[in-house]
């Protein structure tokens, strides 16, 4: 096999596998239906472990070929195609490695599901439309995988059709999503106008040249080109990966199964608006102003959004304010050139936060479907492994050192703070409080659910228990990346230039490259981490929920009571919710139904249409009236008008 | 086979059968179908001969015939087709076998029925290809008899309201095309539209005659703010009728633009385009609203339909705007190929969704959503197809809704931002709208009795809604060979229309 069969495999196995498990579901069964399924994506992950090992190890050069011509159209070729490269190699692993976790776990997670060969379905549709958007090589390409990781992520939460909450959020997600993609699709309309191409290397030659381009949207300011283009792009990323404003669908996403919330709503898909930022790197440097947007965007959702998960009771829901402000955190990177920092984040992030999401659905078999936290404590005795992984998972997210999140976390924060351009003084003071914060809902989701006095009634009590090995094993699979991988790569990925084919940055812009001179080795750097600040105020957080939570659970009840406002602010989400569905949905559907019954059925329809109809019928009428089909009547009117005319001419002449 | 009379035969061939139909309705009811049926297969297979030997390479016309038809006026019984021709004959020959497949339950008069819709066929393929003017227009006309009676006879309770108004509007319409076809044939003592093409016309006639072919055709597509017709029309229809007025009929407006208003009067078009793209932004961002408030589902396909239409008026006359913008013509053809194909893809994708309210009505008998609600739990299969006809009808990418309204919205940004931001709001609005309803009706729990009863499809059911299901996903994931049969067309059009007539 050629190496391009082998690329080609990769995303094609998953689509098979969906069409087998979706269309085939009777006749292949519920085992043949996951057979089938994970097969397809175990090949997929190893097909594309071997694509990356001939990447990093094997000096593979950067493949960008096309694999078939979607359309030509006034001379402009769009191609499907794809562009393998570091960037893409990692992506492809990462994508695969988790998704593969999860569809085993969800053997176990949905073993009583009537709709189990449709989950799998899914599941493969999903990875087969997250593997085109990160394996394109043209803007077309990302558009279409963008798009339909989005309809999988829609069909996911909605999965149980029949819970009003889950399609209410499905229909939530989608719409918001298709908010940031309306700035998206503006923004590839003005690359393919002005750098007449959508084939990302075509565009990135080009930068140089359009980079002075300016053009006037309101009136006669002039804006740059490249800063439209940018924030019109970012605009789409927002809606993805959920940056505040348009981040109110991901908790919500949590309707769906645990499964989705970990490969989906965590890992993957709402990473894509990272992987799409670094993947064009050559346009986004070429706009600083673009860039310190991004940057506050991203401090503002890393801060704000952790702030959030505090005060949720659902277990879900902490992991997905947790999800949200470590996206802040990767768009900070992202802000401040730091594009390899942001990539290496996603991936740690990917490992620790799926197993975070797993752990706590193991929580929720275990329990039968409770998620409130309030119903928990005391679960390490019961659920041992979930409890030993859940730690693993927190002390990852929280940036302890020698952890894959570790790693990630202080290069970020290292090189938010070595940026150069507005914005920086917020992002740096939002980096360092979202350490405080991150640790202490870390702690309290742990102490809640796995320590302390059990809460849990006498019933739930009873059928408490691990988790059957599909589940398990999958989280000690995971465990070991969240443990392991920051300390492998952190090197060559960040400093020995394997992203740099794939990742442009300029000169004076190189924040990761400056961090390179303090960087000596991943022991000496996890080392220092024990004294520095970051280490302090993540232990800090940790001490905070430790005493509130663990060992003076009333505290918590006193504190809240005495913070009402704060924690009003925090428990109604800042209103965002509120703003979207009242304000501006309520005023969407008025304005839709005064349209409609202003517009079109009294104005157009009641006055025009009918109204003509009607005064032809008037004027009929009244014409009518003078054909009475009394002949004297006529005969009348004939004399009176003879009388006239003749009086005319002879009283005129 | 090729240098047979093709497109006489696509014609006549339904219309005459109608005849045999009809008559065959009294003396053996049992073979009514099955002989609509097999004629309307002729007809398609024909049509696949006429795109087999189609030669994309040229934006002449093919497979023409000619034969003087009123000696006196110079009116000939020409016909002839090119790139802008084909899809939508071959989107008519195939829309009359769903069509007849569909309606096979059809208990009342179903010999007259499908006469009515093969009359019909013959009568729209003529339209199509028409190259005399006047042939066009009797065509053009003719084919209001046979959807006048669909709606009258197997219409709903309010059909004579909706017939008398569909009537109105198009025949109000198409008066003033006959006027300037008559006005123009004094000038130039020719009816061919070809010729009208290349005759030379001052500006200010040239707007005279452009109003009223505008006029014509926007009631046809139907264009802001003479749309209300459609969603009376197809409220009342039955799904036949439904499926081939959006799936085909509203193209012959867009198929009159491209044909008439922007080759004929090219002058009055770039000093007017303001007047048509403002009333296409105005379909898409107005009507799109109108959908959100609908409770009807027809109804609120209708104004779907309506404002996906606007992709085409918007996508035809982006042209000029873009010349004056960019000082250049790339785009244009983007434009005028984007409204092309949104044309064909709304003719499966509207045609997808009327017959799904069909299978739905024809089992409950209700078009509110209100009446539904869970139906995926009874009706599985019947659910997917849904949320995928409706999901390409909020322009997902992959499927055929997607292709159109992309090349539209990235020529629109070429004329001016706010064009292709007006346009972008579809993104949302579409989306909002089309899974709304899939929400309202098909999910949740299952809302009443009648729902807890429904039968998911049957195998003709199947049949319908698998073809159009591989169209939509197969011209989403590869336009290539539609867009490859209207390029030469759309680039010789572009050309054209950027010379002057004005002498």
């Amino acid at each position: 096999m050629n190496i391009e069969t082998v690329i080609l495999l990769i995303p094609l196995l998953p689509l098979i596998g969906c069409l087998i498990a979706g269309l085939f579901r009777h006749r292949v069964g519920r085992a043949g239906a996951h057979w089938v399924t994970i097969g397809a994506v175990a090949g997929s992950f190893l097909l594309s472990a071997y694509v990356a090992w001939e990447v990093f190890f094997n000096g593979l050069p950067v493949l960008d070929y096309s694999v078939y011509t979607w359309a030509v159209a006034d001379g402009i070729r769009f191609e499907i195609g794809f562009l393998i490269d570091s960037l893409t190699a990692l992506m492809m692993v990462v994508v695969t490695f988790v998704s593969l976790m999860v569809h085993v776990y969800t053997i176990g997670y949905m073993a009583e599901d009537d709709s189990y060969q449709r989950f799998f379905a899914y599941l493969n549709l999903f990875t087969f439309a997250m593997l085109m958007l990160v394996m394109a090589n043209n803007f077309l390409q990302l558009f279409f995988g963008w798009e339909a990781v989005g309809l999988v992520s829609y069909l996911l939460i909605g999965f149980w059709f029949r819970k009003d909450s889950a399609t209410k959020a499905n229909l939530k997600a989608f719409l918001v999503n298709r908010i940031g993609d309306f700035g998206f699709l503006l923004g590839i309309a003005a690359v393919l106008m002005y750098f007449g191409s959508l084939h990302y290397a075509e565009v990135f030659g080009q930068v140089g040249e359009v980079e002075g381009t300016t053009i006037a949207i309101f009136g006669a300011t002039e804006w740059s080109l490249m800063t439209f283009i940018c924030i019109c792009l970012f605009i789409g990323a927002m809606g993805k990966s959920a940056q505040v404003p348009l981040h109110v669908w991901l908790p919500d996403s949590m309707e769906g199964p645990t499964p989705i919330s970990a490969l989906i709503h965590a890992a993957t898909m709402v990473t894509a608006g990272i992987f799409m930022v670094a993947r064009l790197s050559p346009i986004f440097e070429s706009s600083e102003v673009a860039l310190s947007f991004i940057l506050v965007i991203g401090a503002v959702t890393a801060l704000f959004m952790g702030l959030v998960g505090i005060v949720q009771h659902d277990i879900k829901r902490v992991v997905a304010y947790s999800t949200l402000s470590q996206l802040g955190y990767m768009t900070v990177a992202l802000g401040a050139s730091a594009y390899a920092a942001a990539i290496f984040h996603l991936m740690t992030h990917a490992f620790f936060k799926a197993l975070l999401f797993l752990a706590a659905g193991s929580v929720i078999i275990a329990l039968h479907h409770k998620q409130d936290m309030r119903e928990m404590g005391g679960l390490s005795k019961y659920l041992p492994i979930t409890a030993a992984t859940a730690w693993i998972g927190s002390l990852a997210l929280i940036g302890f050192p020698f952890f894959s999140g570790f790693y990630s976390k202080d290069l970020i924060i290292e090189a938010v703070k070595l940026a150069d351009r507005p914005g920086v003084a917020f992002a740096t003071f939002a980096v360092y409080a979202g350490v405080v914060v991150t640790a202490l809902y870390s702690f309290r989701m742990l102490y809640l659910a796995f320590h302390g006095p059990t809460r849990m009634d006498e019933e739930t009590r009873s059928i408490a228990h691990e988790s059957p090995l599909v589940v398990t094993v999958p989280l000690i699979l995971l465990a070991i990346p969240s443990v392991l991988i920051g300390y492998f790569t952190v090197e060559p990925l960040l400093f020995g230039g394997a992203l740099s084919d794939a990742i442009t940055v300029r000169a004076a812009n190189d924040v990761v490259l400056a961090l390179a001179d303090k960087f000596d080795g991943p022991f000496a750097f996890a080392l220092h981490g024990f004294v520095t600040p970051v280490f302090w105020l993540a232990m800090l957080g940790v001490a905070i929920a430790t005493y509130v939570y663990l060992l003076n659970p009333s505290l918590a009840e006193r504190i809240r009571a005495r913070a009402m406002p704060l924690w009003t602010v925090l428990d109604r989400k800042y209103w965002f919710d509120e703003l979207y569905q009242k304000v501006l949905t309520g005023a969407g559907l008025k304005v839709a139904d005064g349209l409609s019954r202003g517009g079109d059925r009294t104005v157009i329809d009641g006055w025009l249409v009918n109204g003509s109809a009607r005064l032809v019928g008037r004027m009929s009428g009244a014409l009518r009236q003078l054909q009475s089909g009394f002949l004297y009547h006529y005969a009348f009117v004939m004399v009176v008008a003879l009388v006239a005319l003749v009086a005319s001419f002879v009283l005129l002449k | 086979m090729l240098d047979w009379p093709l497109l006489s035969l696509l014609i006549w061939i339904p219309i005459a059968a109608a005849f045999g139909v009809a008559a065959l309705g009294v003396r053996a009811p049992k073979l009514v179908r099955p002989v609509a049926l097999i004629v309307a297969l002729i007809s398609f297979v024909l049509s696949l001969v006429l795109y087999a030997g189609f030669d994309v390479t040229t934006s002449a016309m093919q497979f023409q015939e000619k034969t003087v038809w009123i000696g006196a006026f110079d009116v000939n019984y020409h016909l002839g087709i090119d790139g802008l021709s084909l899809p939508l004959i071959l989107l008519t020959t195939l829309i009359g076998v769903l069509i007849i497949v569909a309606g096979w339950r059809i208990e009342n008069q179903p010999h007259l029925y499908l006469a009515a819709f093969l009359v019909l066929q013959g009568l729209m393929v003529g339209v199509f290809s028409a190259l005399d003017a006047l042939l066009f227009y009797v065509f053009f006309e003719a084919m209001l008899v046979p959807m006048f009676l669909i709606i009258g006879i197997w219409g709903g309770p309010n059909r004579i309201y909706a017939t008398i108004k569909f009537f109105l509007f198009t025949f109000f319409g198409s008066v003033f095309m006959l006027i300037a076809l008559i006005w123009m044939y004094l000038q130039s003592g020719t009816f061919a539209i070809l010729e009208l093409h290349d005759f030379p016309i001052a500006l200010s006639a040239q707007i005279w005659i452009f109003l009223a072919f505008l006029i014509a055709f926007a009631v046809k597509v139907p264009m802001w703010p003479v749309h209300t017709w459609l969603p009376d029309a197809h409220v009342e229809a039955p799904t036949g009728g439904s499926v081939v007025l959006a799936a085909v009929m509203l193209k012959i407006g867009g198929y009159g633009l491209v044909r008439f208003s922007l080759p004929i009067t090219p002058d009055a078009a770039a000093a007017l385009d303001w007047l048509v793209i403002g009333l296409s932004l105005v379909a898409i961002a107005y009507i799109g609203f109108v959908a959100l408030a609908q409770s009807d589902m027809k109804k609120l396909i209708a104004y779907s339909s309506i404002s996906h239409m606007g992709f085409v008026t918007l996508g035809l006359f982006l042209a000029f705007a873009i010349a004056r913008n960019t000082g250049e013509t790339t785009g244009a053809g983007l434009g005028i190929t984007g409204a092309m194909v949104q044309m064909i893809s709304h003719g499966f994708i509207s045609g997808a969704m009327f017959l799904a309210v069909g299978v739905l009505y024809d089992r409950m008998h209700s078009r509110e959503i209100g009446a539904y609600g869970g139906v995926a739990n009874t009706m599985p299969w019947f659910a997917m197809f849904a949320v995928l006809f409706f999901m390409a009808n909020s322009g997902l990418p992959g499927t055929s809704g997607f292709v159109g309204e992309f090349m539209v919205i990235l020529a629109a940004f070429h004329a001016n931002f706010w064009f292709a931001f007006v346009a972008g709001t579809t993104l949302i609005l579409g989306a909002a709208y089309s899974l709304w309803l899939v929400k309202r009706v098909f999910y949740g729990e299952v809302a009443n009795e009648g729902v807890g009863k429904l039968k998911d499809l049957g195998r003709r059911e199947w049949l319908v809604l698998t073809v159009l299901a591989v169209l939509v996903i197969g011209v989403g994931v590869w336009p290539y060979p539609l867009i490859e049969m209207m390029e030469a067309s759309v680039t010789n059009l572009v050309e054209h229309i950027m010379q002057s007539k004005v002498e």
